[in-house]
């Protein structure tokens, strides 16, 4: 029993590590940025570099962009996810089938199979340094899974609760509308927090898509604070634990029914 | 309207905003990469390209770069994957016992899985730095060895990527196994405490065997995600340094698409690659005999 107590602080300590050295940066006055000791409060600590952040640097102006960006994401994916995924449960039709093997797959496809021709389009159509661009990137990326969760909730509520409906006189749209959905509303949460999840943290798309610093989401921000380590440490730091928070605060909510989603899938099929 | 047709006016409804969206940004930009990876389209053929036949998969193939990436690639996923299941499973097993402050230490413990990816990769890029990065700190102030240059060597830095993305990866399959653990039957293990079973026997004939069919799935999903993960390889590595000999084939096609805008080339290497992990994953079920899809 010790010894099982003793593995698991050990372990958590290493996984913390990190995230405390993180912080530790954070709060390093200018002068020691470049420290080697392995104190977690450094000497001479300061708020300063997140006071920095929010008065002399962009990263409002970054917060915002990603916030719109995630917001619309989210409500795309949302709105087609929730009709789709019901379809797919609910109704036979043609190519259905090979529909839902086909979204599966692109989960295979490398990162460049897609973004690659999208990206020649987005230049072809003047999207580039756009956020009609990256929505449609992100949007592309996240739908596949949202789709398939949502088809997979729909799957664990019992066709008889439209059936009654129907016996009642209501639409099948109307059962959809006001039985199904609310009672689907878990899944929609999910699909919810996945998107906006992909969009905040995503830096690789938003390289190449956005180049104009006014555009810049959050990602592309740090990485700019990043590159200039000497100087800007303690600002990428402070900047990291910020854009953390919200998505591990998601995530931990999320993270019991994102689990639960993809191992009822694999039962399901 | 009879009932009929009304169904058929519902299943057009539902389906055509996300089969519109969904031709338009994935199907369509995923014929147009097949066309691509058949025609010379590079930077300097942007506008004026024209179809090359099968030139681009003979180039794929006659680099001899491409093997010796696809070599680090399988390194990189089995290694991977084996730490992620063994340290999940170990810390399920843990975590499965009645002791304190369970939920908390589970909470804790899913934090890498929670961190934006590329937030975990440049915080551990600059825990890797020679001079001042925490790890080699810790090595030459608490353990009296030699710094060690992670980022400045190719062996260095592969093992950089592969020990942040093991930190970051076994959460998961700490989760799963989590879960698989709470749907084992308690009868299982009075029934085998009657027969006198060691901890170890029940560890082995029980546990392991019950936990299979919910983790094969999820090693699944994990080798796609390990093969194909750009994050933590481009950003602790800075785009594949030491001189281009960090790369797994998901970062050597990024690189070839939009640092080296060789377009047409990329479009075929990007068909290899998911050939390549689509024969992977299939083999890899029908051996294990998972369910025939990995969600």
């Amino acid at each position: 029993m010790l010894l099982t107590y003793t593995f698991l602080v050990v372990f958590t300590l290493a996984t913390l590590y990190p995230i405390v050295q993180v912080f530790s940066i954070s709060l390093r006055p200018a002068n020691r940025l470049l420290s080697t000791s392995l104190e977690i409060i450094p000497q001479g600590w300061t708020l300063d570099a997140y006071r920095q952040l929010f008065v002399e640097k962009p990263f409002l102006r970054w917060l915002l962009n990603s916030t719109l960006v995630s917001v619309i994401v989210t409500l795309t994916g949302v709105a087609l996810a929730s009709t789709a995924g019901y379809a797919f449960s609910r109704f036979e039709f043609l190519g259905k089938k090979a529909g839902l093997t086909g979204l599966l797959v692109t989960q295979m496809f490398p990162a460049t199979m897609l973004l690659l021709p999208l990206y020649i389009m987005l230049v072809k159509l003047g999207l580039l340094n756009s956020y009609i661009g990256i929505i449609i990137v992100y949007t592309a990326t996240a739908l596949p899974f949202c789709v398939w969760q949502m088809k997979g909730y729909y799957d664990t509520i019992p066709y008889t609760l439209e059936e009654a409906a129907r016996i009642d006189g209501a639409t099948q749209f109307f059962a959809f509308y006001r039985i199904i959905l609310p009672l689907a509303a878990p899944g929609l949460v999910i699909t919810a927090l996945f998107s906006f999840i992909t969009a905040w943290s995503e830096y690789l798309v938003a390289a190449q898509i956005l180049q104009d610093s006014a555009l810049y989401t959050l990602p592309i921000g740090l990485k700019q604070f990043e590159s200039s380590m000497s100087t800007e440490w303690a600002l990428y730091a402070a900047g990291s634990l910020v854009v953390s928070i919200p998505a591990v605060t998601l995530f931990l909510l999320l993270s019991r029914w994102l689990v639960s989603g993809l191992t009822l899938g694999s039962v399901k099929g | 309207m009879n009932a009929a047709a009304r169904k058929r006016v519902l299943v057009f409804a539902f389906t055509a905003p996300a089969a519109a969206i969904l031709l338009a940004v994935v199907l369509y930009p995923f014929v147009y990469n097949m066309l691509l990876s058949f025609s010379d389209m590079s930077l300097r053929h942007f506008r004026l390209w024209s179809l090359i036949g099968l030139k681009q998969y003979s180039k794929v193939f006659s680099e001899p770069g491409f093997y010796t990436v696809f070599g680090k690639t399988i390194l990189w996923t089995v290694i991977n994957v084996f730490f992620h299941v063994l340290i999940g499973v170990f810390l399920a097993l843990v975590l499965n016992q009645q002791i304190k402050g369970r939920s908390i230490f589970r909470t804790l413990l899913i934090l890498p899985w929670a961190i934006p990816q590329f937030i975990v990769a440049l915080t551990w890029r600059g825990m890797f730095n020679y001079e001042y990065g925490a790890i080699n700190l810790i090595l030459s102030q608490y353990l009296g060895l030699s710094p060690i240059p992670w980022l400045q060597s190719p062996t260095g830095a592969f093992a950089a990527a592969i020990i942040t993305n093991i930190w970051l990866g076994f959460p998961f399959m700490m989760v799963i196994a989590l879960g698989g653990l709470q749907s084992i039957p308690g009868e299982l293990y009075e029934a085998a405490d009657i027969d006198g079973a060691t901890s170890w026997q029940k560890t082995r004939s029980i546990t392991l065997p019950l936990l299979k069919p919910v983790m094969i799935p999820a090693i699944t999903l994990g080798i796609v995600w390990t093969f194909n993960n750009l994050n933590i390889v481009w950003l602790i590595s800075n785009g594949g340094e030491p001189a281009d000999q960090t790369h797994i084939l998901v970062s050597y096609v990024y690189r070839a698409a939009f640092n080296l805008y060789r377009f047409g080339y990329a479009a075929a290497l990007s068909v290899v690659i998911f050939v390549i992990l689509l024969v992977l994953s299939l083999s890899f079920m029908k051996r294990t005999h998972a369910t025939a899809s990995a969600y």
